[in-house]
């Protein structure tokens, strides 16, 4: 790693109701790049991606220890506002979540709308359709209710949502898990062109998924980092037992 | 093998339930059928003395005279339901977005517990604490204040008697409340949290969370809520016969004493002498009726409306 890391997790633990499901994590993202997060149902890759923009400690009962750097500055230090941290590290979850009652533009135009962004909405919105891949297939309708898309296309929607704050991370959470190969594809496809100008996070349960998108693999087991390094050395030639027996499908 | 018959009977049990649900939910226009036809009877008698048009449209009410028009009922049933909803709602509606978004967990089973018990409070005990407490207060505070800061508005001219519109609406905004209040809580309890999480990712404050996300997902559900007050107001008669006046006139005032249909028949119905005015007072209960028909209907094109298309609008 040549730039300094975009995101940095040091000595995370994160808890939820008293149970500790993340312990000490030490991660570093690197800039303009893909990271992937790795491992089995519950091993604390999604908290981890929810610490990183403190969505993790709105869900009642859950907290969190340590420190995350965004550019070099502790993201839970006493004078920083979520909200506002939320702004530049934005997120994509697993289930499409498009505002209903809105339609597809509307929904590009809400992140637009909360941070008072002025000036030409309408070619905001156009352009953060286009870097999501939907454009051509809503621009007759935009004025539509969002819940008229499939749901490939109401994730790409989210992620055109996402980008319309001009965020600096990406975060995104199995955001192809509820999607057929061919939306997943897309999606895929998508952040190849996302990572030129944005950092990204991915938690996926898909190893070749994994494989296919990023740069550096993650591997999480039972609330602990097994393992990190670039993806090809974690996919051919990792490290540790775990990591080898979890990507060889030997459980999981 | 023989092949199995595709047509086999349903299974008996299916059909049994089945038939037993649809007896109930005959049983229950039935119900409805029977009761208008039973007022319809008893009125009849009234035909002979007003056309339908002079009882709904007449504004004077004076049985000795044989003089029937319901229209000052009407108003006052209308104008202190419209109050009651008017207050109910955004208090029922913040209570919710507290209890559901923002009290501790520990608050909440209280909260809806004190909501559970006002609506277990006999209306003529709300009647008596209208009569005590409401009723001085606000001729002696409310009034008086309302009519000087809004006193350029009709509704709030004219001297401060205490018993009135105002108050009836005020009684009926406090009964109806656990009702819409209970209901929002229910719907607001239904807003998917990936729609709350979908707006603190774009970096939405918890207020706008709640006005980007939630809120517009609860709407119609709230909107029914409120509707269920408004029935509920439209046709309670206890309380409001204790603080309305019973002063068969319209007044834009709210200050005004007024009258409504339940009451005029409750106040009425023991000392009605003769056919003709127990076939007023049955008609009456025909204005309600339809009065309450009316207003729902009204309303869920309301919903309807404003329930289509997206929330904010262009393009």
């Amino acid at each position: 790693m040549s730039a300094p890391a975009k995101l940095t997790a040091v000595d995370l633990h994160a808890f939820f109701r008293g149970t500790e499901v993340l312990r000490d994590v030490s991660l570093e993202i690197p800039p303009l790049s893909v990271t992937a997060i790795i491992g089995p149902s519950g091993c604390g890759k999604s908290t981890f991606l929810r610490c990183l923009n403190r969505m993790h400690e709105l869900t009642p009962g859950a907290h969190a220890t340590g420190r995350i750097e965004l550019d070099g500055q502790d993201v839970y230090g006493r004078d920083v506002d979520p909200v506002h941290l939320r702004r530049r590290v934005g997120m994509v979850f697993q289930r499409p979540n498009p505002f209903p009652t809105m339609s597809i533009f509307d929904n590009v135009a809400a992140g637009l709308r909360l941070n008072r962004i002025r000036g030409d909405h309408e070619a905001s919105v156009e352009r953060c359709l286009r870097q999501a891949a939907l454009w051509d297939e809503v621009k007759d309708r935009l004025g539509a209710s969002a819940l008229g898309l499939s749901g490939g296309q109401q994730q790409r929607l989210c992620i055109a949502r996402a980008l319309a704050v001009e965020p600096e991370v990406l975060l995104m959470d199995e955001p192809a898990s509820a999607l057929d190969p061919i939306a997943t594809a897309k999606i895929e496809d998508l952040i190849h062109e996302l990572k030129t100008r944005y950092t990204i996070a991915i938690v996926t349960h898909n190893m070749q998924q994994a494989a296919r998108v990023s740069d550096r693999t993650a591997f999480f087991y039972m609330g602990d980092l097994v393992e990190v390094g670039p993806t090809e050395q974690i996919f051919t030639t990792p490290r540790e037992q775990r990591t080898e027996d979890y990507v060889t499908g030997k459980f999981g | 093998m023989p092949a199995a018959p595709l047509r086999a009977l349903r299974n008996p049990g299916d059909r049994a339930w089945s038939a037993l649900l649809m007896v109930l939910g005959g049983a229950l226009l039935a119900v409805a059928g029977i009761i208008v036809l039973a007022l319809w009877d008893v009125a009849r008698p009234l035909g002979g003395v007003v056309s339908l048009k002079q009882f709904v449209t007449g504004q004077e009410w004076d049985p000795t005279s044989d003089a029937f028009g319901a229209l000052a009922f009407v108003y006052g049933t209308v104008v202190t339901s419209l109050v009651a909803v008017v207050v109910a709602v955004p208090v029922s509606v913040g209570l919710g977005i507290f209890l559901v978004e923002m009290a501790p967990a520990r608050v909440r089973p209280v909260v809806s517990f004190l909501i559970e018990t006002l609506a277990a409070i006999p209306s003529v005990v709300y009647g008596l604490w209208g009569l005590f407490v409401l009723v001085p207060w606000l001729r002696t505070s409310v009034e008086p204040l309302l009519g000087r800061a809004l006193g350029f508005l009709p509704l709030f001219q004219g001297p401060p008697i205490g018993l009135g519109y105002l108050a009836a609406g005020l009684i009926l905004a406090v009964m109806i409340l656990p009702t819409i209040a209970s209901i929002t809580i229910e719907v607001l309890r239904t807003v998917p949290s990936t729609l709350r999480e979908g707006a603190y990712g774009l970096g939405a404050t918890r207020w706008e969370a709640i006005r980007m996300a939630v809120l517009p997902y609860a709407r119609s559900g709230i909107v029914g809520g409120a509707l269920l007050g408004l029935g509920r107001a439209l046709g309670e008669t206890m309380a409001v016969t204790m603080v309305i006046g019973n002063s068969p006139t319209i007044q834009t005032s709210l200050f005004a004493p007024g009258y409504t249909l339940p009451s005029v028949i409750a106040n009425e119905f023991a000392e009605a002498t003769g056919e003709v005015h127990t076939a007023a007072l049955a008609g009456l209960g025909l204005v309600l009726f339809g009065l309450t028909v009316i207003l729902n209907a009204l309303a869920r094109l309301l919903v309807q409306a404003v329930g289509r298309g997206p929330a904010m609008g262009r393009p």
